[in-house]
């Protein structure tokens, strides 16, 4: 008995751990090796830098800049997604008719949260190519709107001007990724009691003191999850940059990750695309960390 | 008064956002039947008649027909060696104790907090050096590898919430470790396996980093997955001037997507925000 516990324990676990090591395990123990290498990739030959690479990340101009542009996703992304989800859901939920039988959702409520999780199932190419169509300026429906409507002279070449092409590829991020948290914010209302809305009706809570004031502190659980997704997101925001913009015109939209793709299978800079892939993680890692530092912090206070 | 005000403004903006979410599509599907003039001239114009043609043509001209189907057997191999492994690791991890359990368990689930990024150069090397680079096994290999983390994590938690009873009473009725997995706990999964099914199918059918990555080298644009292959059209059409021929591959791309995913909201929405929360 005790050896057939054995037999069924290795021959289940090993397949599993087997194809984990070799396809993710080792790339990411790798990676660090890398990091620390001059190698081009071509030959097998590399010498140890140290951290060369590391002090060379901290020279260029050029990751700053990416870099920055994922600070202003970072900032932006997350907030106004969760905002806008929350204020979306509310409205699907409790913004429908106020009467004495108590608080209703809007009238097909089950329709808007069918529609809205369109994004969320389409992939990020055709949401990238899509987009990217949408922004061309003869072709694209985005000018074509304004042209229609008489504003001809807010028609632009979107993604040709370095002022607007990094907003036009947020503007993308957000379009993709509101749906989604209407949806999951939308369930996690309908999971709270009902008379908690129609308490805060009969005390007289209009409409924006209940969302600030009831739902928010009762969602907070789900609204922090959600602020590590997007901010995960933003510091990535790689597929939809490259096939929108390509990070374009000139660097005016590039981000970390579209960096390190163009430093390792462009350049053939293995080593140092490496110490740029070891730089994201070390980033996502403190940003995840500060959030939950600050997060914990509030909850203290509000104990 | 103001009661019947902000039901009109919520209406408004619920509407609002469902029109900026669905008139891409319609946009898309409409343009799909226009003729390049027509696309030229006017982005809001209705087709004069429906030309069919643009979808052949972007079907077989432009291999979107071959790189559906590049993407519906990696997605398929991929999704049946995820669940299989996934399953058989998370039942062990669940219901047996043994020296190093924990490592494993762990070894599993921090696999989710990696950027994907950090890994792609090594991995590049890796695929390649087992003479897996721009092949279709290749990236079934790694779709699977990257789906473990979640998948482990998930049945993991699903397999403990199932009642020891039913196993213990089928144990003492002579069922060993293998039939038990197989006859007993992975119907009793069931409605687990389809929540992480749906989320994997998603994650893999969407993916776009490890195709272009590991998707190079010569001869490799004969096995490109529709994601690659939907961004080389939009690259090389825009040259061509086939404005009509891209979004007829458009649409194809999104059209069975959006049907399944209409058929099936419940399980999709559920699957994907367990994803979420976890």
């Amino acid at each position: 008995m005790a050896r057939g516990r054995w037999l069924f324990i290795v021959t289940f676990l090993v397949p599993p751990l087997l194809l984990y090591g070799v396809f993710v395990v080792s790339p990411y123990a790798q990676a660090f090796q890398i990091s620390a290498t001059d190698w081009g990739g071509l030959s097998p030959e590399y010498e140890f830098v140290g951290l060369d690479n590391f002090r060379r990340l901290l020279d260029d101009g050029y990751f700053w800049n990416a870099l920055r542009h994922n600070a202003v996703l970072l900032a932006l992304l997350p907030v106004v997604t969760i905002v806008l989800g929350l204020v979306l859901a509310s409205m699907l939920n409790v913004g429908g008719r106020r009467d004495r039988v108590g608080v209703h959702g809007v009238r097909g409520a089950p329709v808007y949260r069918i529609v809205y999780f369109f994004p969320q199932v389409l992939s990020v190419a055709v949401i990238g190519v899509l987009w990217k169509e949408m922004y061309a300026p003869n072709t694209g429906v985005v000018n074509g709107t304004l042209r229609a409507v008489g504003l001809d002279g807010l028609a632009k070449p979107w993604l040709g001007d370095p002022r607007f092409a990094f907003w036009c590829v947020a503007v993308v991020l957000l379009w993709s990724n509101v749906g989604f948290y209407v949806v999951l914010f939308s369930a996690a209302m309908q999971s709270l009691p009902r008379d908690i809305y129609e308490a805060a009706l009969l005390d007289g809570a209009g409409r924006v003191t209940t969302l600030v004031r009831v739902t928010v502190p009762l969602l907070w659980d789900t609204i922090q999850v959600a602020w590590v997704y997007l901010a995960i997101l933003a510091i990535d925001g790689f597929a939809v940059v490259q096939i929108v913009s390509d990070g374009g015109p000139g660097y005016a939209s590039d981000v970390v990750g579209l960096r390190l793709y163009k430093t390792a299978f462009n350049e053939s800079q293995f080593g140092y695309a490496s110490a740029i892939g070891v730089a994201m993680f070390f980033l996502t890692l403190s940003v995840a960390a500060a959030f939950l530092r600050v997060t914990r912090r509030e909850k203290v206070e509000a104990g | 008064m103001r009661d019947r005000v902000v039901p009109v403004f919520s209406h408004g903006f619920l509407f609002l956002w469902a029109l900026l979410t669905t008139l891409p599509l319609v946009w898309v599907a409409v343009s799909s039947f226009k003729s390049d003039e027509e696309i030229l001239t006017d982005p809001w114009g209705l087709p004069a008649t429906l030309r069919w043609d643009n979808w052949g043509r972007a079907w077989n001209e432009a291999h979107i027909g071959r790189y559906f189907l590049n993407s519906a057997v990696v997605v398929t191999g991929a999704l049946v060696l995820t669940m299989l492994l996934g399953a058989m690791g998370a039942y062990v991890l669940a219901r047996y104790r043994f020296p190093g359990h924990r490592v494993v368990y762990f070894g599993f689930v921090g696999g989710m907090m990696f950027p994907v990024f950090l890994a792609l150069v090594p991995l590049f090397f890796v695929v390649r050096n087992l003479g897996l680079l721009g092949t279709l096994p290749g990236l079934t290999f790694v779709y699977a590898a990257y789906s473990l983390p979640f998948t482990v994590f998930f049945l993991t938690a699903f397999f403990r919430t199932l009642p020891s009873t039913v196993a213990e009473a089928a144990m003492v009725d002579g069922c060993g470790h293998f039939g038990l997995f197989f006859r007993v706990m992975l119907p009793m999964a069931r409605p687990g396996l389809v929540s992480v099914g749906i989320f994997n199918f998603l994650f893999q059918w969407n993916q776009y980093v490890l195709p272009i990555v590991l998707m190079q080298g010569e001869g490799a644009e004969k096995r490109w997955v529709l994601a690659q292959g939907l961004t080389a059209l939009a690259v090389n059409e825009g040259y061509r001037g086939d404005f009509s021929g891209l979004f007829a591959g458009m649409t194809i791309a999104i059209v069975p997507v959006l049907a399944g995913y209409v058929a099936f909201h419940r399980q999709v929405q559920r699957g994907l925000a367990a994803g979420q929360l976890r």
